[in-house]
């Protein structure tokens, strides 16, 4: 990361780094981050906040299983898959994973090719990204109905602990609500890029402000921060 | 780095816009895949105790951070923004701190009171 470190742009002479500049900007006139545009700053404090909600949501299953003196089931086992007569443990939780880095990854790739002002590329990853997120919601929904099959409910399961389906549920549910969401927006976005409402300025249909190429920043944000809540639920939930 | 931004230097201050070789992404990426087939194989292999969770946690940490500082772009913001976000989440951890107290107390109660919670 040294080859980008280098060319930092954070180069206005009175924009002081380090701790310094920490103190000085929070204390300045007018605003206190100096290089991000409100719209950024404000994605940043919407996810601040959905930090606390899956937090908090986590928390709630840390404790319910903690308190718990019935064993809590074997994630391991209770997400494996049979093919073809072989048994893998939590394969398919695995492919979710890599399904949704790899979105991670072209939607990082779209918000390049968006500053580039490369309309073509930026749609087509972006909905190459749509397109992933589907496929995560598929599977997710292809999960549920196999647990749900197997009699696992909110209020127990054959496996173990009842409080695994309330959490499984509730945990899983709303991050994928999120994905979804973020698809519905992605598409959108990705539409705007097409028609070249970014290169024109033209105005989104609730708002007066002028259309920009940082919206695919912004909804790139949202998107990576899915993932980054994924990786969190693949640790506590399906690994521990 | 080209930035719309003029070479405005008077006190207004210029939004700036992420610009970063391709490359960087993909190494990212990849990287992101090596830590995910780790901390699946952690599951595979079977670790167990500390060694396993020790595992999981510094994968999901590592994961975390690539996504947040290089895919977020959060290496390249002020510190003030950075600080502004990243350390609240600490107060989480505080909580998780008086729940563990609070659930190891719940559990002692069923086994002692409620004959195991059955």
């Amino acid at each position: 990361m040294s080859d980008t470190g280098t060319t930092q742009p954070h180069a206005a002479p009175t924009l002081e780094p380090g701790l310094k500049g920490i103190v000085d900007d929070w204390s300045s006139d007018q605003r206190s981050f100096k290089t991000a545009s409100w719209g950024k700053v404000m994605m940043w404090v919407f996810l601040l906040s959905d930090t606390f909600i899956f937090g908090t949501f986590l928390l709630s299953y840390m404790t319910a299983r903690m308190s718990t003196t019935i064993p809590w089931p074997n994630a391991s086992e209770v997400f494996a898959l049979e093919i073809a007569g072989a048994h893998f443990p939590l394969l398919l939780i695995a492919i979710m994973t890599f399904v949704l880095i790899t979105s991670s990854g072209t939607m990082a790739m779209a918000v390049n090719y968006g500053y580039r002002r490369d309309k073509k590329r930026t749609t087509v990853l972006m909905l190459i990204t749509a397109f992933f997120g589907a496929m995560f919601v598929g599977m997710q929904a292809f999960e549920w109905t196999k647990l749900i099959q197997e009699g696992v409910r909110p209020w127990g399961n054959p496996f173990g602990a009842e409080q695994f389906g309330a959490s499984f549920f509730m945990i899983t549910g709303f991050h994928g609500t999120h994905v979804s969401i973020g698809v519905i927006f992605l598409l959108i976005i990705a539409r705007k890029v097409w028609k070249g409402d970014f290169d024109t300025g033209k105005p989104g249909f609730m708002t007066g402000r002028k259309g920009r190429y940082e919206m695919v920043e912004i909804m790139g944000l949202y998107w990576h921060f899915v993932d980054l809540v994924w990786v969190f639920i693949f640790a506590f939930f399906y690994l521990w | 780095m080209d930035h719309a931004a003029t070479t405005d230097t008077v006190a207004v201050p210029q939004e700036e816009h992420q610009q970063h070789p391709i490359k960087l992404y993909l190494t990212v990426w990849i990287w992101l895949f090596v830590l995910s087939v780790g901390s699946y194989m952690v599951d595979i292999v079977n670790f167990e105790g500390l060694l396993r969770w020790g595992l999981i946690v510094t994968l999901m940490l590592l994961k975390a951070g690539l996504i947040i500082a290089v895919f977020m772009h959060m290496a390249w913001e002020r510190l003030a923004l950075s600080y502004a976000i990243l350390v609240p989440p600490v107060l989480i951890l505080v909580f998780v701190a008086m729940m563990a107290v609070e659930a190891t107390y719940t559990e002692w109660m069923r086994v002692f009171f409620l004959n195991g919670g059955t």
